[in-house]
């Protein structure tokens, strides 16, 4: 049992039929209730509902507010390498795209973890593109030791690994991983990934589970909105979330609704999720999962992530830059893709200490 | 007349315990404490950073006050052993709430990962205080591990739900011989005076206070409330009646 076999009990699923059969009264009654289930939180990703957007908003608020006080945790991520064996469709890092690739050292590795905690942060997100010959596991793992000597919290988001990888991973004091499934749609999954590692839809799928084997601390899911129907999208990450929170319970569960942004190469973008529908989405999932930490990243734009901070999202990127040796090296030429909001770690401290809440540093330590 | 309370041998003048946590900023703490007149304030491990370039929580706590460090974030014994013994390294004192959460859903203690915690950290010398689900075996278990008091949620954390669990409480009210601190739930000043009418020793308020609008007020508000309760328990309730008291129906043949 996995959860593909959820995403097959809602695989031939009449979306359509569905949201047509939605009538206000039952977004009522949803929005009343103290716990929702898979198909109210459906409903409330429905074109219908967005006219409730306000009462989703407040009640999403209330919900965050309780669970998670008026506090933003902060984090920063690290980009170490970035050759990739696969060319996925969207991607700035994708093997076609002729950029020019680098490849972080273990000093240039320190350098920018010096430098990085400079800004006070204690959580960083360590990157690479798909190449497991080259960002191997014992590159990332000795990595990890050095930002272990700056940083108390250590995510990844890297390729796919399996159990055992990941578990030598967690020894070595990863705390978090991050990990996309970009569609749910297998079909269109197969032909966005049409080469490399991430081609296996199994695998990548199955990747946030085999590390809650691994005992991980925190896993981080979401698909990149735009690629396919945003309420499908929207759904099976809930769902997927949902999955993983009731199977492995000691597992903090949390999602990203990162929306695709300008990179190199001239991907089109078919389902675009504008602010409106990105709020829905949100607010939707926090009455869903009301403990699930929302992690928004620098890809949105200041005025929008001040705005949503006080409407569901629980940990927010700062002072990012996605270029690999982008912060002590002064590397910016290839990025993963264009970041919107470029304010400083001590600029976004203070627009959150602005709004009255709390900017958090840290929030876990390596034990 | 409200006589002192005692946790592990140290004297607490007051029955109002209070959080960090949730805060809008840390900046409000020293006036949260001064308007509750709260003298212990948990602090969880995993969000102090002893060597902070950026603001620190442990800036903002008054020296004179005591603190309990927590083990939040710990899923499993050795976790929160090993949080316990890092909080001390640090000189956090010898006091240690121990939280074992195993499940992120709900945020529930798992009370058997509590007992073993607790009595491998009672041997090491901590005052252990344990956070659990008013489970009379587990609180009796803990009492045989060493704890320095039991800490039974009212309700689910940050529910603001109040004492749903009222009648398990009682119940270890009534037969645990150590101090009986009701945690999490607490929603409303009222919930916390009637913890402390049925005989709870004290309470420790986070959520309700610091979510509410007008935090320092609200902790004033608590305070008031928790005193209140403690002397009405003091001075012992009259009975109560559900009505007028005829004369006897039951057993007056024996006077006929």
């Amino acid at each position: 049992m996995s959860f593909y076999d959820t995403y097959l009990q809602y695989k031939n699923f009449d979306f359509k039929i569905f949201f047509q059969s939605i009538t206000e009264n039952k977004i009522k009654n949803i929005l009343a209730k103290e716990r929702i289930n898979q198909l109210d939180f459906l409903t409330l990703l429905s074109e219908k509902a967005s006219g409730f957007l306000e009462d989703m908003a407040l009640k999403s608020h209330n919900l965050t507010i309780s669970n998670f006080g008026k506090t933003i945790l902060l984090f920063i991520p690290i980009y170490i390498s970035d050759y990739c064996s696969n060319s996925c469709l969207y991607c700035g890092f994708s093997s076609k795209n002729k950029i020019k690739r680098r490849h972080l050292d273990y000093d240039q590795i320190k350098t920018e973890a010096e430098k990085i905690a400079e800004t006070g942060i204690k959580h960083i997100l360590l990157l690479t593109g798909d190449a497991p010959k080259i960002a191997t596991i014992d590159y990332i793992k000795n990595s990890v030791k050095i930002l272990k000597k700056y940083f108390t919290g250590i995510g990844i988001e890297i390729y796919a690994l399996t159990q055992e990888e990941y578990d030598i991973l967690i020894q070595k004091g990863v705390d978090s991983l991050s990990i996309y499934q970009e569609t749910y749609n297998e079909k269109l999954y197969q032909k966005l990934h049409p080469v490399g590692h991430k081609k296996d839809y199994h695998f990548r799928l199955n990747a946030p589970e085999r590390a809650c084997m691994a005992k991980i601390r925190s896993v981080n899911i979401g698909a990149l909105l735009g690629l396919d129907e945003w309420q499908k999208d929207a759904f099976f990450t809930g769902l997927h979330a949902d999955y993983l929170q009731n199977k492995y319970m000691d597992a903090e569960v949390s999602v990203s609704l990162p929306r695709i942004r300008p990179h190199a190469g001239n991907f089109k973008v078919s389902h675009p999720v504008d602010d409106k529908k990105f709020i829905q989405i949100m607010t939707a999932f926090r009455i869903f999962m009301p403990r699930a930490g929302i992690a928004v990243s620098t890809r949105e734009a200041p005025e929008f992530r001040n705005n949503i901070i006080k409407l569901g999202v629980t940990k927010m990127s700062a002072g990012s830059n996605t270029s690999v040796g982008g912060y002590a090296l002064n590397n910016t030429d290839t990025k993963q893709f264009d970041i919107s909001d470029t304010r400083s770690v001590k600029e976004m401290e203070k627009a959150i200490t602005k709004l009255d809440y709390q900017p958090v540093f840290k929030d876990w330590q390596t034990l | 007349m409200e006589e002192i309370l005692e946790i592990g041998g140290e004297k607490i003048d007051s029955r109002l315990f209070i959080g960090t946590g949730k805060y809008p900023s840390d900046k409000l703490i020293p006036e949260i404490i001064e308007a509750s007149g709260a003298q212990v304030i948990t602090v969880a491990l995993r969000r102090v950073d002893f060597n902070a370039i950026t603001q620190n929580v442990m800036q903002f706590i008054p020296k004179n006050i005591k603190l309990l460090p927590n083990t939040s974030g710990a899923r499993n014994y050795e976790e929160a052993v090993r949080i316990a013994r890092l909080a001390k390294a640090a000189g956090c004192g010898n006091r240690i709430k121990i939280e074992v959460i195993s499940d992120n859903k709900y945020l529930l203690p798992d009370g058997h990962q509590t007992v073993k915690a607790t009595e491998i950290l009672a041997k090491e010398g901590f005052i252990v205080m344990p956070y659990i689900n008013p489970d009379l075996i587990i609180a009796k278990q803990l009492v045989s591990a060493g704890a320095a008091s039991v800490m039974p949620l009212g309700a689910p954390i940050g529910t603001n739900m109040g004492l749903k669990t009222k009648e398990m409480i009682k119940i270890l009210i009534e037969e645990i011989p150590l101090p009986i601190i009701v945690d999490a739930g607490i929603g409303k000043p009222s919930d916390a005076c009637e913890a402390m009418e049925l005989g709870a020793d004290a309470c420790l308020v986070n959520t309700a206070i610091a979510a509410s609008d007008n935090p320092v007020l609200m902790a004033k508000s608590f305070s008031e409330a928790i005193s209140a309760g403690r002397k009405a328990y003091l001075a012992g309730f009259a009975a109560q009646q559900k009505a007028a008291k005829a004369s006897s129906p039951l057993t007056g043949f024996l006077y006929e």
